[in-house]
């Protein structure tokens, strides 16, 4: 059995058929071709999977799909605005806060939603917002630095 | 009770296999609007070799590095190279690359006296023009050249490949061999912190340094030291497959079992930086040494925890489990 799923994702509406079972991750990456929510584990733990839903970050492999009808969901697709790259994204590059680049979607979200609601988070904040995103590269010293360069007002939109 | 200490590690960490016979080719072709696809088989896991092989490339032609396409989409068709692993690519394709480079240089240098009608040795190949020394008006852009190469019928392409010696042959008589490409060193120190009531273990403090030949991108350097630096405190700490073994109790299934290090599992100072000496055979005097990056901080920890608590935690990881059997162990 199939539902119909209506949901704006990056700021267009979209519908597409899905089984009550699939999470949003499923949605996304498989109906949708949106590939930038990455499957690390499926099982909640590393965060590269991170979406926003209704500005909130969600682990899009823990979330159901149909609960997101109605509700406008964001993924790194959407971060760029007329083909320029969001302040995070150009402060991650310049700042090499992306090695493999395995969880740095996860990364830009989680950041975004940080910053989204506290535009001036300390060190511990920053540390805090990404805690929940694992990075076997050890990035974490640069996510850092990109976070809180952007926070400072070195890349405007 | 919560006791500190501080511990040491140092390394030395070879580029590539040992023994030598540890090839990589290269190879760069000059397009119709002169700029260049650079092909090699390493492929980029995110220690940056697109962006060195480009740089050395770009070095090399002296044209801009955003003229340079690296290209390792495909390691059937592309150049040999025996992978990335062993910290061995900067070292060997980027000998490869500089070697496919100066092979190009030359071929251009042969079309280009053919053109201005002069000796090779007199064309000049620099700040991505082609020109005759000391006669100005004999001069072309390399997007000029790339058009009058390719639609001209001619195909540039250079090639070039390095090895650092013949895998495995030695001198019979005395045992000599190129055993390894470039040694490179290594230092870290740590400071940790012991909770005696729990067997935690806070590392307060990782300081890094790395002698790696010359850097060809102090950025990429940085970024490596720090997240080997991450890797360690988990490889000591925290980052056990089978917890038990060799029985297999307790195997890990997960990420919520294998705990990697967080961001929130920095230490609150981190030091990480450099030294350079120059290696004779590395590409620029480049030494291949990152990963050593992710091997030191585990054995200074360990050290730092004796330092600390005065037992020995002889197996990794040092979990607040085997701390505290430790210190019952010494104190019954
Ligand atoms: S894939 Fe969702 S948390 Fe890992
Ligand atoms: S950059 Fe590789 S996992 Fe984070």
């Amino acid at each position: 059995m199939k539902y119909v799923l209506s949901f704006n994702l990056n700021g267009l509406p979209v519908d597409t058929l899905v089984k009550a079972t699939d999470t949003l991750l499923d949605v996304l990456r498989e109906k949708l071709n949106v590939v930038s929510p990455k499957r690390g584990c499926d099982n909640g733990d590393c965060g590269a999977c991170t979406v926003l839903v209704n500005g909130e970050p969600v682990r899009a492999c823990l979330t159901i799909g149909l609960t997101v009808a109605g509700k406008n969901v964001q993924t790194v697709e959407g971060l760029q605005q007329d083909g320029k790259l969001h302040p995070l994204q150009r402060a991650f590059h310049e700042h090499y806060a992306a090695q493999c680049g395995f969880c740095t979607p996860g990364m830009l979200i989680a950041a975004k939603a940080l910053l989204d609601k506290n535009p001036k988070p300390t060190r511990e904040q920053i540390v805090e917002g990404i805690s929940g995103n694992l990075c076997r590269c050890g990035t974490y010293v640069e996510v850092v630095e990109a976070i809180q360069a952007v926070a400072a007002g070195k890349y405007k939109e | 009770m919560k006791k500190r200490g501080i511990g040491i590690a140092v390394g030395t960490h070879p580029a590539g296999l040992k023994g030598g016979g540890d090839p990589s080719q290269a190879q760069i072709r000059l397009k119709p609007d002169g700029t260049f696809d650079l092909l090699n088989g390493a492929v980029d896991i995110g220690q940056g070799c697109k962006t060195i092989l480009r740089q050395l490339a770009a070095d090399e032609l002296d044209v801009p590095l955003e003229n340079i396409t690296h290209q390792n989409i495909d390691t059937d068709t592309g150049p040999m190279c025996t992978g990335t692993f062993a910290s061995r690519v900067t070292f060997m394709d980027g000998n490869a690359v500089l070697a496919a480079a100066a092979d190009l240089k030359k071929k251009i240098r042969d079309w280009a006296a053919e053109y201005f009608e002069c000796s090779p040795a007199d064309v000049e190949v620099a700040n991505n023009k082609v020109f005759v020394k000391g006669v100005p008006e004999k001069s072309l852009s390399m997007a000029e050249v790339g058009a009058m190469v390719n639609w001209g019928g001619k195909f540039l392409v250079g090639t070039g490949a390095y090895t650092p010696g013949p895998g495995q042959q030695f001198d019979p008589e005395t045992g000599k061999m190129t055993a390894i490409a470039s040694l490179a060193f290594g230092c870290c120190v740590a400071e940790v912190e012991v909770d005696t009531e729990t067997g935690v273990v806070d590392v307060l403090k990782l300081v890094q340094v790395f002698e790696v030949g010359k850097a060809m991108n102090r950025l990429l350097c940085k970024g490596q030291n720090n997240g080997g630096a991450m890797m360690g405190i988990g490889f000591g700490l925290t980052e056990n497959v089978c917890p038990y073994y060799p029985t297999m109790d307790f195997a890990v299934q997960d990420l919520t079992d294998y705990v990697i290090t967080t961001a929130a599992d920095m230490p609150p100072v981190m030091v990480e930086d450099i030294v350079e000496v120059p290696h004779p055979n590395g590409p620029r005097g480049a030494k291949g040494y990152s990963e050593m990056t992710a091997s030191l901080a585990g054995p200074a920890i360990l050290n730092a925890i004796h330092n600390a608590i005065g037992v020995w935690i002889t197996d990794y990881p040092a979990t607040p489990e085997r701390i505290l059997k430790a210190l019952e162990a010494a104190h019954a």
